[in-house]
C-alpha cells in the first residue's frame, strides 16, 4: 500500500473517532434515558452543546493564571493524539508504532495532569476537590492499566496495539484466565477514567460527591467544549481498545482493501453501540459510590491486573 | 580532554576553596567563584562528553601522592566519563544558577569555600582508580557537603539535619571500607586493577554486595537508610541541594555499580532479589511521605527518593538479567537505569532550582503560604511546570522515555528461569507503576498548591520574578528535558559504551529506525517516537485553537470565579496540601505509616475553635533507628563507668586487652 | 482438540480462585451468599468439565452434588437464616479490604510455587488445578481470618470446602464414598453451624463473634 493511502486511513480513522465521540455519548445518554422510560434529548444533542459552546465567549476567572487557558487545548490534543493511536476499524494505523500502550496510558496520564491544575488553577475549593479525588483514583487505576497492560503483552508478546489485535484474531489465543481477569480489569479502569456510575457520574452538578466536574467547574464557552469533547474522545478511546483487545472481529488488517475496511468499519460501529448499551444498562442498574468506597472498587482492578500478570508469569512453564 | 587536564582541572577547583577563604574581603567574591566553578565545569563536561562520544579509550595516571608505597591511581572509562559529564554538566549549572541566587545568600562565608571542593570531591570519586583514593574523595564529599547542609546551622531543624546526616555518612563510608577491605583479598591489594584481577569467592561477594548496598545505599537513599536524606538535602541553600540530590546521589550509585558490576567479578543469580526488592519499597515509601509533606524542598528530597529506587529497580532487573545469558534484556535494563539517572539528575536539578526561586520571591518553603506564583513569576513555573511534568513521567518529556525503557524491560522477565525471580518481578513491576502514578499526584500537588490558585499569604502576594541567571539555569535544564524526551534514541546510543562496560551487551542501534523513534527489543513488540508525539500534540492543539478562534469565538471576559454559586474571598477556603493529599493519605498510608487524623468538632454553640490534627508515623524511625539509638544510649551509660575507674584499674585493662589479642594471635595461626 | 480441552478446564479453575476474590470484596451478606452460589456454580462447571475430559463417570455425581446442595440448598438455607436471625446485613471485617486483597495474592502466588514445584512432571492440567485449588483453600482460611462475621466465615469455609474437592476432581480417582461422606459432613456442619449461630443470637443479640471473645472477658 502507497504511503499516501496509509496516510489517508490514518486521517480518516483520527477524524472519524473526533466525529463519533460526541455520537457515542448521545447515544449512551438517550438508551439511558430510555432505560429509565424517559424520552431524553436527541442523540444528536452533544454536537448542538459543542457547537453552542464555541460560539459563547468565555468567562475567566480572575485568579486564573495563563495555564488556565492553555489546558484545554493541551488536554484535547493529549486524548485526540492517544485516541487517532487505537485502531478503530483497521488495524494498520500508520503511526501506530509510535505510541504502544503504555505510551497511550501515559498520554491519558499527561491530560488527567493538567487537567487536575486546571482545577486548581482557580483557587476554589471545588476545584480542589475534583483535582485531589481525580488523582487519587488515577493512582490506582493507572498501575491497574499497566499491570492489564503487562498481561496483555505476556500473552501477546508485545505492547504495541495493533499487534495485539493481531494476535487476539489468530487461532493461538485459545481461552485464558488471565485473559478474562484482565479484560475485566480494564472495563473497572475504563468505567473509572471516565468518570461514569459507580464511581463518578457524568450527569451531576452541585453535588459535594462529583469529581470530574468539580475540576472543569470554573470553565465555560470554547474550553469547556474543548475539555467535553476530549471527555467524549477518551470514552471511544476506551471503548475502541475494548473493542480492539477482546473483540476485533471484523477488524481490517493491514494493507486491506475497501471491502475490508467498510466491513471494518461496520463492525467497529456495531461494537460502538453495543459497548454504549451495555454501559448505559450498566449505569441504570447500579447506584454511585460513596468517594472512599471507589478506591476499593478500582482497587479490584489493580489486584485482577496483578492476577493476571501473575497466573501468566507462572503458567507460561506449561 | 586528556585525564591529566582533567586532574588539573579539578585541582583548579580544590584550590578554589582556600582560596575563597583568603580572598574574603574581595567584593563580588561570590560571582568571582561561581563563575570559576562554572567555567571549569563547563570545559571538565565538554571533555567527558566528548571523550564518550568519541568512544575514547580508557587512560590511566598514577600521581605519587597519598600513601607511599600505593600512589594515587586514576582512571578514565566510559562509565566514569559519563558519570564524569553528569556531575560537571549538574555543577555548571547550579554555578551559574548561583551567580544570581547567590547574592542573596547572608551565610557567604561558610557556603563559597565549601562549594569547589564538593564538585572537586565528586568528581575525584569518579576518576579514583583505587580503594585509598575512592574513599579519600568519597569522604571529602561527604564532609564537604555536610559543612554546606550546616551553613545556615541557626534555621530551624538544620543543626540536627546535620548531625543525622554526618552520623549516616560516617556509617556509609564505613560499610564501603570494609566492602573494599573485603574485595583487596588477603593481600590488601587496594589498586582497581589487583581487584579486578582476584574476583573474590561467592561467599564473600555476597558480603561486599550488602556492604555496597550499605555503603552506597545510604548516600543514594535506599530505604531504610534514607532517613538523613530529606533532612539534609532541603536544610543546605538551593543550588546545593539541586547538587546533592540530582547528583550527589549519582555518585552514590557509580560507586555502587564500580563495585558491584566492575570489581566484584561474575555475580550469583540472586543478586538482583534483594536490590529490585529495596528499590520498589524505596520507590513507593519515597513518594508517600513526599504526599504527606508541605516542605517544598522536602517533597523534592522524598521524591530523590523515590528515583533512586526507581533506578535501583532498573539495576537489579539488569543484575538478574545479565546472570541469566541475557545480554540484550540486560543491556536494555541498563540503559534504562542510566537513562534514568541522567534525567533525574536534570529535572531534579530543575525542581530544586525552581525552589530556590520561590524561596528568593517569598523566603518560604512551606506549599501551606504560597499560592499564585504563576502570574508572578510565569517563566520560573513554565520551567518547573516542564520540571514536574518531566518527573511525572509525562510524554513527551525525559522522565517518560526512560520509565518506559524500564517497564519493557520488566516485560522481557517472564524468560528467566528462577521462580524468585518470577514472581518478584510482576510484584516490583506493580510497585513501580503505582510509585510513578504517585508521582504524578504529587507535583499535580505540588505544582498545583504552590504556583497556581490564590495566594495564601502575604509572602506569595508580593512575589516577583527572579533574576536570569536563574532563569537561563533553569531555562537550560527545561529545554534539556524537552530534547532528551523527543529524542530519547540518540541518547540510548551514547550509552550504548557505558552498558557495554558494564553488562558485556548493548542495545541495537536506535538512531537507524527512521522517524526517530526507538524499539528496544523489536519493533513490533514496543516502538516509542517521543518526537512524533510531541508533534501531534503540539499541532493538534495548535489547530484546535486556531479553528476555534477563527471560526467560532475568541471572546473572553473575566469575571469573578464562580465556585458553584459560592464563592468565597477568602484564600484559605482553597484546598491546602494536606486536603489535596488527603483522599491519597486515606487509601494508602494508614496501613503503611498509621497516618491517624483527629478532628476535634466542638458542639453547636460552642465557641471553642475546631482542631484537625495529623499524625504520621515513620515505622523506619521506630523499628530500626529508636532501638539503635537506645541500644547505643544503653551501652554508653554502662561505658560510662570506665571514666572513673583507678590507675590500676586502667593498667589492668590495658594488660587484659594486650594478652588478649595474643591469645587471638596465637589462635589465629 | 487437546488444546480447547485444557483452556476450558483452565478458564474454570481460574474462574473459581475469582470467586474466592470476589468473596473477600463483598460486604454484605446476601451478595456473599449469592456470590458463594456462583462459586459452587462454577465449580460444579469445573467438576463436569473434570468428568467429561477424564470419562469418569462418578464426577458426574460429584458435580450434581455441588449444583443441588451448594448452588441451591445451602445458600437458599443461609439466606432465610439470615433473613430469620434478622441480624445486620453488613459483613463487618477485622482487616480492611486492600491488604486482605493483597494477602490474598500473595497466597495464590505462594500456592503457585508451591504447587508447581511439587508436582514437577506431572500432568500439567492436574499441576494447575491442584495450584488453584490450594489457592482457593488459603483463600478460604483467609477469609475466616479476616472477617468477624459468623454467617462470613461458614461461607469461608465452606469456600475452603470448594477447593478439596476440585483438587480431588484434579487428582483423578478419588472414591465417591469419600466425596459423598465429605458432602455429608459439610451439611452437618452447616446444621451444627445454623443451631450455633441461633444460639450465639439468642444470647448476644448478635452474630459477630467479637461477642464471644468479649463474653469471655478477652480484649484484643
Amino acid at each position: 500500500m502507497s504511503m499516501f493511502e496509509s496516510l489517508a486511513i490514518q486521517i480518516v480513522e483520527m477524524l472519524i473517532v473526533l466525529l463519533a465521540a460526541p455520537l457515542l455519548t448521545g447515544f449512551v445518554r438517550k438508551v439511558k434515558a430510555r432505560l429509565l422510560r424517559k424520552r431524553g434529548p436527541p442523540v444528536l444533542q452533544p454536537y448542538r452543546d459543542l457547537i453552542k459552546l464555541t460560539k459563547k465567549e468565555a468567562v475567566i476567572a480572575e485568579s486564573a493564571s495563563w495555564l488556565f487557558r492553555v489546558i484545554p487545548y493541551l488536554v484535547f490534543a493529549a486524548t485526540w493524539v492517544a485516541a487517532a493511536l487505537v485502531p478503530t476499524f483497521g488495524a494498520g494505523l500508520m503511526f501506530s508504532w509510535s505510541a504502544d500502550m503504555i505510551a497511550i496510558t501515559a498520554l491519558l496520564g499527561s491530560a488527567r495532569f493538567f487537567l487536575a491544575l486546571a482545577g486548581m488553577d482557580v483557587g476554589t475549593s471545588f476545584g480542589g476537590i475534583g483535582s485531589s479525588r481525580e488523582m487519587m483514583f488515577a493512582t490506582l487505576a493507572e498501575p491497574a492499566m499497566l499491570m492489564i497492560v503487562f498481561t496483555l503483552a505476556l500473552i501477546a508478546g508485545s505492547t504495541q496495539l495493533s499487534t495485539v489485535a493481531a494476535f487476539m484474531l489468530s487461532p493461538a489465543v485459545g481461552l485464558r484466565v488471565s485473559l478474562g481477569l484482565a479484560m475485566v480489569g480494564l472495563v473497572i479502569v475504563a468505567i473509572a477514567e471516565n468518570a461514569r456510575i459507580p464511581v463518578d457520574n457524568p450527569a451531576t452538578h452541585l453535588e459535594l460527591t462529583m469529581v470530574h466536574e468539580a475540576m472543569v467547574l470554573e470553565y465555560s464557552g470554547r474550553h469547556l467544549a474543548m475539555i467535553e469533547l476530549s471527555a467524549q474522545l477518551k470514552l471511544v478511546l476506551y471503548v475502541s481498545m475494548i473493542a480492539c483487545i477482546f473483540v476485533p472481529y471484523g477488524l481490517a488488517p493491514p494493507g486491506a482493501g475497501p471491502r475490508e475496511l467498510m466491513i471494518g468499519a461496520a463492525a467497529y460501529f456495531t461494537k460502538l453501540a453495543g459497548a454504549g448499551a451495555l454501559l448505559a444498562l450498566f449505569e441504570t442498574s447500579v447506584a454511585k459510590m460513596r468517594v472512599f468506597r471507589a478506591p476499593d472498587f478500582i482497587g479490584v482492578a489493580l489486584m485482577l491486573g496483578l492476577l493476571a500478570t501473575l497466573l501468566r508469569f507462572v503458567s507460561r512453564e506449561m | 580532554m586528556t585525564l591529566a587536564g582533567d586532574l588539573v582541572a579539578i585541582g583548579g577547583l580544590l584550590a578554589l576553596g582556600p582560596a575563597a577563604l583568603t580572598l574574603s574581603r574581595v567584593r563580588h567574591l561570590s560571582s568571582l567563584i561561581y563563575g570559576g566553578v562554572f567555567l571549569i565545569c563547563l570545559l571538565l563536561t565538554g571533555g567527558a562528553l566528548r571523550g564518550l562520544l568519541a568512544g575514547a579509550a580508557p587512560e590511566a595516571l598514577t600521581l605519587p601522592l597519598g600513601l607511599p608505597w600505593l600512589g594515587a591511581h586514576f582512571r578514565i572509562d566510559a562509565l566514569s566519563g559519563f558519570f564524569l559529564a553528569v556531575v560537571n554538566f549538574a555543577a555548571a549549572a547550579a554555578s551559574f544558577y548561583a551567580l544570581g541566587y547567590g547574592r542573596h545568600e547572608k551565610a557567604q562565608s561558610r557556603i563559597l569555600p565549601f562549594f569547589p571542593p564538593f564538585v572537586a570531591a565528586m568528581n575525584l570519586v569518579v576518576l579514583a582508580d583505587d580503594a585509598y583514593v575512592f574513599l579519600l574523595s568519597w569522604e571529602l564529599m561527604s564532609l564537604a557537603s555536610w559543612a554546606l547542609v550546616m551553613a545556615h546551622h541557626r534555621e530551624g531543624d538544620n543543626a540536627r539535619a546535620g548531625y543525622v546526616y554526618i552520623l549516616m555518612a560516617t556509617l556509609g563510608t564505613f560499610a564501603l571500607l570494609l566492602a573494599y577491605g573485603l574485595l583487596g583479598g588477603a593481600d590488601g591489594d587496594l589498586s582497581f586493577s589487583g581487584m579486578r584481577g582476584h574476583p573474590p569467592s561467592a561467599a564473600v561477594a555476597g558480603a561486599v554486595l550488602a556492604l555496597a548496598l550499605i555503603g552506597a545505599g545510604s548516600k543514594a537513599g535506599l530505604t531504610p537508610l534514607h532517613i538523613w536524606l530529606p533532612l539534609a538535602h532541603p536544610a543546605a541553600p538551593s543550588h546545593i541541594s539541586a547538587l546533592m540530590s540530582g547528583v550527589m546521589t549519582k555518585v552514590a550509585i557509580y560507586g555502587f555499580l564500580r563495585i558491584v558490576f566492575d570489581l566484584l567479578g561474575p555475580a550469583a543469580w540472586w543478586w538482583g532479589v534483594p536490590m529490585m526488592a529495596t528499590g520498589a519499597a524505596t520507590a513507593v515509601v519515597g513518594v508517600l511521605f513526599a504526599l504527606l509533606h508541605n516542605d517544598l524542598k522536602r517533597v523534592l528530597a522524598y521524591s530523590t527518593i523515590e528515583n533512586i529506587g526507581v533506578i535501583f529497580i532498573a539495576l537489579g532487573l539488569s543484575l538478574a538479567f545479565e546472570t541469566n545469558g541475557q545480554g540484550t534484556a540486560a543491556a536494555l535494563a541498563m540503559t534504562a537505569a542510566l537513562f534514568h539517572m541522567l534525567n533525574h539528575s536534570l529535572f531534579k536539578s530543575l525542581l530544586f532550582f525552581g525552589s530556590g526561586a520561590v524561596l528568593t520571591a517569598t523566603d518560604e518553603r512551606d506549599m501551606g503560604r504560597l499560592g499564585g506564583l504563576l502570574n508572578a513569576m510565569p517563566l520560573s513555573g513554565l520551567f518547573m511546570l516542564v520540571g514536574a511534568g518531566a518527573i511525572s513521567a509525562l510524554p513527551p518529556l525525559n522522565g517518560f522515555a526512560s520509565e518506559w525503557l524500564i517497564f519493557q524491560a520488566i516485560l522481557l522477565s517472564p524468560s528467566l528461569p528462577s521462580w524468585t525471580l518470577k514472581l518478584e518481578i510482576p510484584a516490583v513491576g506493580a510497585l513501580l507503576a503505582l510509585a510513578a502514578a504517585l508521582a504524578g499526584a504529587c507535583f499535580v500537588r505540588l505544582f498545583g498548591v504552590s504556583f497556581l490558585g490564590r495566594p495564601r499569604g502575604e509572602a506569595a502576594r508580593r512575589a516577583k520574578e527572579v533574576d536570569r541567571f536563574m532563569l537561563g539555569a533553569m531555562g537550560a535544564l527545561a529545554a534539556l528535558c524537552l530534547v532528551a524526551g523527543v529524542l530519547p534514541g540518540y541518547v540510548i546510543d551514547a550509552l550504548s559504551p557505558i552498558v557495554h562496560l558494564l553488562v558485556g551487551a548493548r542495545m541495537a542501534p536506535q538512531t537507524d529506525l527512521g522517524w526517530l523513534a526507538i524499539a528496544p527489543v523489536a519493533e513490533s513488540r514496543s516502538s516509542y517516537d517521543g518526537m512524533l508525539v510531541f508533534l501531534f500534540i503540539a499541532s493538534s492543539a495548535l489547530l484546535a485553537a486556531a479553528v476555534i478562534h477563527r471560526l467560532a469565538s475568541d471572546a473572553t471576559r473575566i469575571a469573578p470565579a464562580w465556585d458553584c454559586g459560592f464563592p468565597d474571598s477568602n484564600p484559605a477556603t482553597q484546598y491546602t496540601p494536606e486536603s489535596f493529599a488527603q483522599p491519597i493519605r486515606r487509601v494508602f498510608t494508614g496501613f503503611v505509616f498509621r497516618a491517624r487524623e483527629k478532628v476535634d468538632m466542638p458542639a453547636p454553640g460552642d465557641p471553642r475553635p475546631a482542631h484537625f490534627g495529623l499524625s504520621i508515623q515513620d515505622l523506619v524511625w521506630d523499628f530500626v533507628y529508636r532501638p539503635v539509638t537506645r541500644g547505643v544510649q544503653a551501652g554508653a551509660d554502662r561505658l560510662n563507668r570506665l571514666q572513673f575507674l583507678t590507675i590500676r584499674q586502667y593498667l589492668s585493662l590495658v594488660f587484659g586487652a594486650l594478652v588478649l589479642l595474643l591469645l587471638a594471635l596465637a589462635i589465629w595461626t | 482438540m487437546d488444546r480447547l480441552y485444557f483452556d476450558i478446564a483452565h478458564l474454570l479453575a481460574g474462574g473459581l480462585v475469582l470467586t474466592s476474590f470476589m468473596l473477600l470484596y463483598q460486604d454484605r451478606l446476601y451478595a456473599l451468599l449469592n456470590t458463594y452460589a456462583l462459586q459452587a456454580l462454577v465449580l460444579a462447571l469445573a467438576v463436569g468439565w473434570q468428568a467429561h475430559i477424564q470419562h469418569a463417570a462418578h464426577l458426574y455425581i460429584t458435580a450434581a452434588i455441588a449444583v443441588i446442595f451448594k448452588a441451591l440448598v445451602i445458600p437458599f438455607a443461609l439466606h432465610r437464616m439470615v433473613a430469620q436471625l434478622g441480624v445486620h446485613r453488613e459483613v463487618e471485617s477485622v482487616v480492611s479490604l486492600v491488604p486482605t486483597m493483597l494477602a490474598g495474592i500473595a497466597l495464590v502466588a505462594l500456592s503457585m510455587v508451591v504447587m508447581l514445584r511439587v508436582t514437577e512432571g506431572a500432568d500439567p492440567l492436574a499441576r494447575e488445578d491442584l495450584a488453584f485449588a490450594l489457592s482457593v483453600i488459603l483463600l478460604g482460611l483467609l477469609m475466616m481470618v479476616t472477617r468477624s462475621n459468623a454467617v462470613s466465615q461458614v461461607v469461608g469455609f465452606m469456600s475452603l470446602e470448594n477447593g478439596l474437592i476440585l483438587a480431588a476432581a484434579a487428582a483423578k480417582g478419588m472414591p465417591l464414598v469419600v466425596e459423598i461422606s465429605v458432602a455429608f459432613s459439610v451439611l452437618i456442619a452447616l446444621i451444627v453451624i445454623g443451631i450455633f449461630l441461633f444460639r450465639i443470637r439468642e444470647r448476644f443479640d448478635t452474630v459477630d463473634l467479637q461477642a464471644l471473645d468479649d463474653f469471655r472477658g478477652e480484649r484484643r
